[in-house]
C-alpha cells in the first residue's frame, strides 16, 4: 500500500523519469538526425516537468496578487521555465537548421550513411 | 674601468653565449663574422670563468636570486668550488672546440652551419647555467635546456639514422629526468622544505635510511646524462652527431653535467656523512663498478672509433659516480679531479677522430693501420689522450685515480680497488692497439676491408694532416692533459674546498 | 567614476553583448571586426578593473541587478576564482582579435564574416557571463549563449565535416547543460534558491531526509558540466569541434571554453557544497582522479597517433584538461593551485600552438602533419612559437607548463598519492613524442613543393602568438600573476575545509 501512496504522491517525478530516459534513449539509440533531435527535445521538456510541477502549491491560486487569497503558487519556477522553453527551442531551430545543411552536403541525414560517405571523423 | 661584481661575472658566463646565439643568425650569410662571433663569445666565457676563479679560491661564494616562481623554488644561482671547476673546464674548452668546429664543419662541407653554432651557443649557455645553479630547480632547468639544446645537434646530419638516434637522445633523457628526476626533487622538496644546495646536506634527518637510498637511485638514475646503465644508450646513439659536437657536448659539456649532477646532489643535498651513516649506498657502489666493467668490455669489441670512444666515456663516467658512492672526502676530490681529467683527455680523443674523418674519411679502427706517419700530430695526440684515460703518468688521469684509490683503501673498500685496477687494464687494452696500429702495422690495402672499389681508392688517396684548425685545437688539449699532470692546483684546490666546506 | 566603477561586474557582460548586437547589423566583415576589436579589448580592461578591485580587499564583489537584493535578485559575485577566469578569458579574446580579421577573412566567405563576429562575441558573452553570475540558472541561460554561438562557429568550417562536428557537439552539449539544470532544479527545490552562496549557505543546514537529492543534484551537476569541460571519456565531440571550426574559433574555444567549465566545476564542489562534502558523500575525488589519469595517458596517446596536427592538439587539450580535473580531485591546496594555474597556462600555451597551427593554414592550406614537411625553415618564427608552447605543453622547466605541474605533483605527494606523481610526469613523456614529431617533421625534412615559397604571416598575425609564446615562457618564471592568483583562490576555496 505505501508503495502505491509513495508512488502517487510522487507521480509526477515518474512522468519526468519517464520522459527524460526515453528522450535520451532516442537521442543514443536513432541514427536519424532529426529523430535525435526530436529525442533532445522530449529530454529537454522533461526538465520543464521537473520545475514547473513542484511549483504548484496544494490550494493555492495563479500568482496575481489579490487580498482575497493568502496562498498563491510559485510564480519563479514558471519563468524559469519560460527561459528554458526559449533555449530549447533556438537549440531545436539550429539543430534542425545543421541537418538540413547537412542533407545539403551528404544528401542524407542517415548517421551511419554519412559515416560511411566520410569515413569515421 | 668596470667594476665587475662576482654576480656580475656570473650572469656574464650564462648571457655571453646566450647573446652569441641571438647574435650568430643575424650573420649566417657571411660565416667569418658568424664564427667570429662564436670566437669572440667563447674568449669572453673563458676570461669571465677565469676571473671568476681567484674569488672562489679566496672564499668568496657569489649567489643571486633572480626570480622565485614557486615558493621555495627560485631561479638562483650560487658558486662553489666544484661548480666552478665545471665552469672552468666547459668554458675553456669552448675556445678550443670552436676553433675545431671551423676547420671541421668547413673541412667537412657540412650543411646548416648557422643552426649548429646556435645549438652549440645555447648548450654552452646551459651548461654555465648548471655548473652555477644555486639549487635543484635552477640545476634541473638548464639540465632540461642543454638536453633540448643538443638534440638538434644529434640531429644535425637529417638521416633517418640521425632522426632514430635523435629519438633515443631525446627520449632517454627526458624521459628519465621527468619521470625520475623531477619526482626526486619535488620529494626533495616536499621533505627537506628547500631545495639549495647546503655543505652537508639538506636531508639529514628528513627520511629514514631505505628512503634515503630509494631517493638516491631516483636522482642517480634520473640524471641521465651521467649514462649509468642501463640508462647508457643515448651516448653511444649520439655519436651520429658531427664530431665537434660529441668532442665537446658528449666528452665533456653534457656527460659531465651529468655525473657533476650526481656528484653535486651527493656532496650536497644528500651530504657524504648523511649517506655514511645511513649506509644503505652499496647498490650504487655495485652498479657503478659494473657500469665501468661492462662498458669497458663493449668498448673492447668496437671497431667504430667514435663507438669505441662512446662507451669509454661512458666507463668512465662511471668512475666519477663510484668515487663519490664510496662517500669518503678524498674519492669526492678524485671525483672531482676526474672530471677535469676526463674532460681534456677525451676531448683530444675525439678530436682526432674528427681529424682523421676529415683527412682520411676513415672511421673504423680497422682502417687505421699506420696512419700514424701520415698525421703525427694528430696521433701523437692520440697516445696522449690514450695514456689519459689510462691513468699513466704524465697524464691528468693519473691523479682522479689516485684519490679514488686512496679514498677506497682509507676505508676498506676492496670493491672499488679492484674495479680501478680491472678497468685500468681494460682501457690500456682497448686504447692501445689503437695506437699501435697506428704507428706500427704496415698499411694494408683497402680491398682486405671489404670495402668497395671506389671507396678503396678513397682510402688509399694520400692524405696528410688534417686542416691547421683541427690539429691546433687538438694539439692544444693534448699539452693541457699533460699540463694538468705538472700543475693540478687549480683543480685540486677547488676539489679540496668542496669537501672542505 | 564611480558609478562606472559600480557597474564593472554588469558591464562585464554588456559590453560584447551589444557590440553582437552591433556587429550583427554590420554589412562588412571589417566593420564587424573593429566592433569585435573593440569590444574585446574593453572586456579585458573591465576584467583587468576589476581583478584589481578584488584583488586589494578581502570581500568579493556583489553586484545585484535592478536593486532586487539577495537572494531573490541575480547577484553578480565575483571573487578572487572568477576574477581570474575572467582575466584569461579577456586575454584571450583580446590577444586572438587582431589576428583575427587576416584569418577569418581567409578562411570565412565575406558575406558570413560579420555573423562570424557576431558568433565570437556572444561566444564571449556567454562565457563571462558563466563566469561572473552568482546565480545557478543564469549561469544555465549564459552556458546555453555560448554554446549555441559556438555550434555556429564550428559550423562556419569550410569542410563539410564541420557541419558533422558542430551537429554532435550540440547534442552533447545540450544534454550537458540540460543534466546540468536538473542538478540545480533539484538544488532549488531543497532550498528554494538559486543563488549559488545562498544554495552554499543553505546546503549547510539541511535535514538528513534531503541529502538523497542533494547527492543526485551533485551528480548531474558533474556530468553535465564534465561533459561540457570533455572529461575522458565524455571528450568525444571536442577532437572533432576543434578540428573542423575556423582556425580563429579553434583558437578562442581551445583557450576559454573549456576552462570555463572547469571554473564552474570548481564552484560547484567548493564554493556551492562547500569543500568537504563531494567528497565525502560521492566518491567524486576518485572518479575524477581515475578520468583524469585515464586521460592524461589515453588521450595522449591518441594524440599520438593522429596525423593532422589540429586534431593532435585536440587531444592533447583532453589531455591537458585532465590536469585541471586531477587538481580539483586532489583538494588540498597545492593541487587544487596547480589545477586553477593549469587553467591559465594551458589557455595561453594552447591558443599559442593554434594560433601557429593557423598561421600555417593560412600560407600553406593545410595543417596535415606530412604538408608541414620542412615549414620550420619556411616559417622561422611561427613554428619557434609552436616549439616553445609545445615545450610548455610537455612541461620542461622554464615554461608554465611547468609551473602546473610542479604544484600537482608537489598536491598528489602532499596527498600520500605517490604514484600519481609519476603519472603526472610520466604523461609529459607521451606529449614529448606527439611534439616531437611534428617538430621532427617541420625541421628535418625537406620542404615539399607547396611549402617551398612559404614566409612568415602578416604581422597583425604574428604579434599575437609572438605574444603568447612570450607568455609561455614569461608564466614559467615570474608567477605572481599566475600561479600567485591561484593560490590565492585556492585558499579561499579551501577555507571551507578548515
Amino acid at each position: 500500500m505505501t508503495a502505491l501512496t509513495t508512488f502517487l504522491e510522487h507521480y509526477n517525478y515518474f512522468i519526468t523519469i519517464f520522459l527524460m530516459v526515453s528522450g535520451l534513449y532516442i537521442v543514443i539509440a536513432r541514427g536519424n538526425m532529426i529523430k535525435k533531435l526530436v529525442g533532445l527535445s522530449l529530454f529537454q521538456t522533461s526538465v520543464y516537468l521537473l520545475y514547473v510541477a513542484p511549483g504548484k502549491i496544494i490550494g493555492g491560486t495563479a500568482p496575481i496578487f489579490d487580498r482575497a487569497y493568502t496562498v498563491y503558487s510559485n510564480p519563479l519556477p514558471h519563468v524559469l521555465i519560460l527561459t528554458a522553453i526559449v533555449v530549447g527551442v533556438a537549440t531545436l531551430a539550429l539543430g534542425l537548421a545543421l541537418v538540413v545543411r547537412i542533407n545539403e552536403a551528404y544528401g542524407t541525414i542517415e548517421e551511419d550513411e554519412i559515416f560511411s560517405a566520410d569515413g569515421e571523423i | 674601468m668596470f667594476a665587475l661584481s662576482p654576480e656580475d661575472l656570473v650572469v656574464l658566463a650564462l648571457l655571453i653565449p646566450a647573446i652569441a646565439a641571438v647574435l650568430i643568425p643575424l650573420f649566417h650569410k657571411s660565416p667569418n663574422v658568424r664564427e667570429a662571433v662564436t670566437l669572440v663569445a667563447a674568449a669572453l666565457v673563458a676570461l669571465t670563468v677565469w676571473s671568476l676563479l681567484p674569488l672562489v679560491l679566496s672564499g668568496i661564494r657569489p649567489s643571486m636570486k633572480l626570480a622565485e616562481p614557486v615558493p621555495g623554488v627560485a631561479l638562483a644561482f650560487a658558486v662553489e668550488p666544484l661548480g666552478m671547476l665545471f665552469a672552468l673546464v666547459a668554458g675553456s674548452l669552448w675556445i678550443v672546440n670552436s676553433i675545431y668546429s671551423i676547420g671541421y664543419m668547413r673541412g667537412n662541407h657540412e650543411p646548416r652551419q648557422t643552426s649548429f653554432y646556435v645549438c652549440f651557443a645555447i648548450a654552452i649557455a646551459a651548461t654555465m647555467g648548471i655548473a652555477f645553479a644555486g639549487n635543484l630547480f635552477t640545476l634541473f632547468l638548464f639540465y632540461e635546456v642543454l638536453t633540448l639544446s643538443t638534440y638538434p645537434l644529434v640531429t644535425h646530419k637529417a638521416t633517418p639514422e640521425a632522426m632514430r638516434a635523435g629519438r633515443v637522445y631525446l627520449m632517454l633523457l627526458i624521459g628519465t629526468s621527468m619521470v625520475l628526476l623531477l619526482p626526486a626533487i619535488v620529494i626533495t622538496g616536499v621533505l627537506a622544505g628547500t631545495l639549495d644546495f647546503k655543505a652537508g646536506g639538506i636531508l639529514d634527518g628528513k627520511i629514514g635510511a631505505a628512503g634515503l637510498s630509494l631517493l638516491l637511485a631516483l636522482f642517480v638514475f634520473g640524471i641521465g646524462k651521467a649514462a649509468l646503465m642501463p640508462f647508457h644508450f643515448w651516448l653511444p646513439a649520439a655519436m651520429v652527431a658531427p664530431t665537434p659536437v660529441s668532442a665537446l657536448l658528449h666528452a665533456v659539456a653534457v656527460v659531465k653535467a651529468g655525473v657533476f649532477s650526481v656528484l653535486k646532489i651527493i656532496v650536497y643535498v644528500f651530504g657524504i656523512d648523511t649517506l655514511a651513516r645511513a649506509g644503505t649506498t652499496d647498490w650504487l657502489v655495485w652498479a657503478a663498478s659494473a657500469t665501468v666493467i661492462i662498458a669497458s668490455l663493449v668498448a673492447l669489441r668496437q671497431d667504430n672509433l667514435k663507438k669505441r670512444l662512446a662507451y669509454s666515456t661512458v666507463s668512465q663516467l662511471s668512475y666519477v659516480i663510484l668515487a663519490a658512492a664510496i662517500l669518503t672526502p678524498l674519492s669526492a676530490i678524485g671525483a672531482a679531479m676526474h672530471i677535469a681529467a676526463h674532460a681534456v683527455a677525451k676531448i683530444t680523443l675525439f678530436f682526432a677522430a674528427g681529424s682523421i674523418y676529415t683527412a682520411a674519411h676513415k672511421t673504423e679502427i680497422s682502417q687505421l693501420d699506420g696512419i700514424g706517419w701520415k698525421m703525427p700530430w694528430t696521433m701523437t695526440a692520440f697516445a696522449i689522450g690514450a695514456l689519459g684515460m689510462i691513468g699513466l703518468p704524465p697524464t691528468a688521469g693519473f691523479f682522479g685515480k689516485w684519490f679514488m684509490l686512496q679514498g677506497a683503501t682509507q676505508t676498506g673498500q676492496w670493491l672499488p680497488v679492484a674495479v680501478i685496477m680491472a678497468s685500468t687494464v681494460l682501457n690500456a687494452a682497448y686504447f692501445l692497439p689503437i695506437v699501435f696500429r697506428a704507428f706500427f702495422a704496415e698499411a694494408r690495402p683497402a680491398y682486405s676491408l671489404g670495402a668497395a672499389a671506389n671507396v678503396d681508392s678513397d682510402a688509399q688517396h694520400d692524405h696528410g694532416e688534417a686542416p691547421w684548425p683541427i690539429v691546433l685545437a687538438l694539439s692544444l688539449t693534448a699539452l693541457a692533459t699533460l699540463a694538468l699532470f705538472f700543475a693540478p692546483d687549480v683543480p685540486l684546490a677547488l676539489a679540496k674546498l668542496m669537501v672542505g666546506g | 567614476m564611480m558609478a562606472f566603477e559600480h557597474h564593472l561586474p554588469i558591464l562585464q557582460v554588456l559590453v560584447p553583448m551589444f557590440a553582437a548586437v552591433l556587429s550583427a547589423f554590420c554589412m562588412r566583415g571589417t566593420t564587424a571586426w573593429a566592433v569585435a576589436l573593440v569590444a574585446s579589448w574593453a572586456a579585458l580592461l573591465i576584467a583587468v578593473l576589476l581583478a584589481i578591485k578584488v584583488f586589494a580587499s578581502p570581500e568579493p564583489i556583489s553586484y545585484v541587478m535592478g536593486g532586487w537584493t539577495v537572494p531573490i535578485g541575480i547577484e553578480y559575485r565575483v571573487d578572487r576564482l572568477n576574477a581570474f577566469v575572467l582575466l584569461l578569458v579577456t586575454i584571450i579574446g583580446a590577444v586572438i582579435m587582431p589576428y583575427a580579421r587576416k584569418s577569418v577573412a581567409k578562411e570565412i566567405d565575406s558575406h558570413q564574416q560579420a555573423w562570424f563576429y557576431t558568433m565570437y562575441l556572444l561566444c564571449l558573452t556567454g562565457l563571462l557571463g558563466i563566469t561572473v553570475t552568482g546565480d545557478a540558472f543564469n549561469v544555465f541561460v549564459f552556458m546555453e549563449i555560448s554554446s549555441l554561438s559556438t555550434y555556429v562557429l564550428i559550423a562556419l568550417g569550410r569542410n563539410r565535416r564541420a557541419l558533422l562536428a558542430s551537429y554532435q557537439y550540440l547534442i552533447v552539449g545540450t544534454i550537458g547543460a540540460t543534466f546540468y539544470v536538473i542538478g540545480v532544479g533539484l538544488l532549488y527545490l531543497v532550498t528554494g534558491s538559486l543563488n549559488l552562496a545562498d544554495i552554499a549557505s543553505r546546503l549547510g543546514g539541511a535535514s538528513a531526509e534531503f541529502q538523497r537529492p542533494i547527492i543526485a543534484a551533485l551528480a548531474f551537476l558533474t556530468v553535465g558540466i564534465c561533459l561540457k569541460l570533455a572529461l575522458f571519456p565524455l571528450h568525444v565531440w571536442l577532437p572533432n569541434a576543434y578540428a573542423h571550426a575556423p582556425s580563429v574559433a579553434t583558437v578562442f574555444l581551445a583557450g576559454t571554453a573549456t576552462k570555463v567549465a572547469v571554473y564552474l566545476l570548481i564552484r560547484i564542489f567548493y564554493s556551492v557544497y562547500g569543500a568537504a562534502m563531494p567528497f565525502t558523500s560521492l566518491p567524486v575525488s576518485e572518479i575524477l582522479l581515475v578520468m583524469s589519469v585515464a586521460a592524461m595517458v589515453l588521450a595522449s596517446l591518441s594524440a599520438v597517433f593522429e596525423s593532422d596536427t589540429k586534431r593532435m592538439l585536440a587531444y592533447s587539450s583532453v589531455a591537458q584538461i585532465s590536469y585541471m580535473t586531477l587538481g580539483i580531485a586532489l583538494a588540498n591546496e597545492s593541487g587544487l593551485t596547480g589545477g586553477i594555474v593549469h587553467m591559465m597556462n594551458h589557455g595561453v600555451m594552447k591558443a599559442a600552438l593554434f594560433l601557429a597551427l593557423g598561421a600555417v593554414f593560412f600560407r600553406v592550406g593545410s595543417v596535415r602533419l606530412d604538408d608541414l614537411a620542412g615549414i620550420g625553415r619556411k616559417m622561422p618564427l611561427t613554428m619557434a612559437v609552436f616549439v616553445v608552447a609545445g615545450l610548455g605543453l610537455i612541461g620542461v622547466p622554464g615554461t608554465a607548463g611547468f609551473i602546473s605541474k610542479w604544484y600537482l605533483a608537489v598536491g598528489a605527494i602532499e596527498k600520500g598519492y605517490w604514484p600519481l606523481a609519476f603519472v603526472i610526469v610520466a604523461s609529459s613523456l607521451i606529449a614529448v613524442v606527439y611534439i616531437g614529431r611534428v617538430i621532427e617533421v617541420a625541421y628535418f625534412r625537406e620542404p615539399s613543393a607547396n611549402v617551398a615559397s612559404t614566409r612568415d604571416p602578416p604581422l597583425s598575425m604574428l604579434v599575437p602568438m609572438l605574444l603568447l609564446g612570450a607568455a609561455t615562457l614569461y608564466l614559467g618564471v615570474y608567477t605572481e600573476w599566475s600561479a600567485g592568483l591561484a593560490q590565492d583562490a585556492a585558499r579561499m576555496l579551501l577555507g571551507g575545509l578548515k
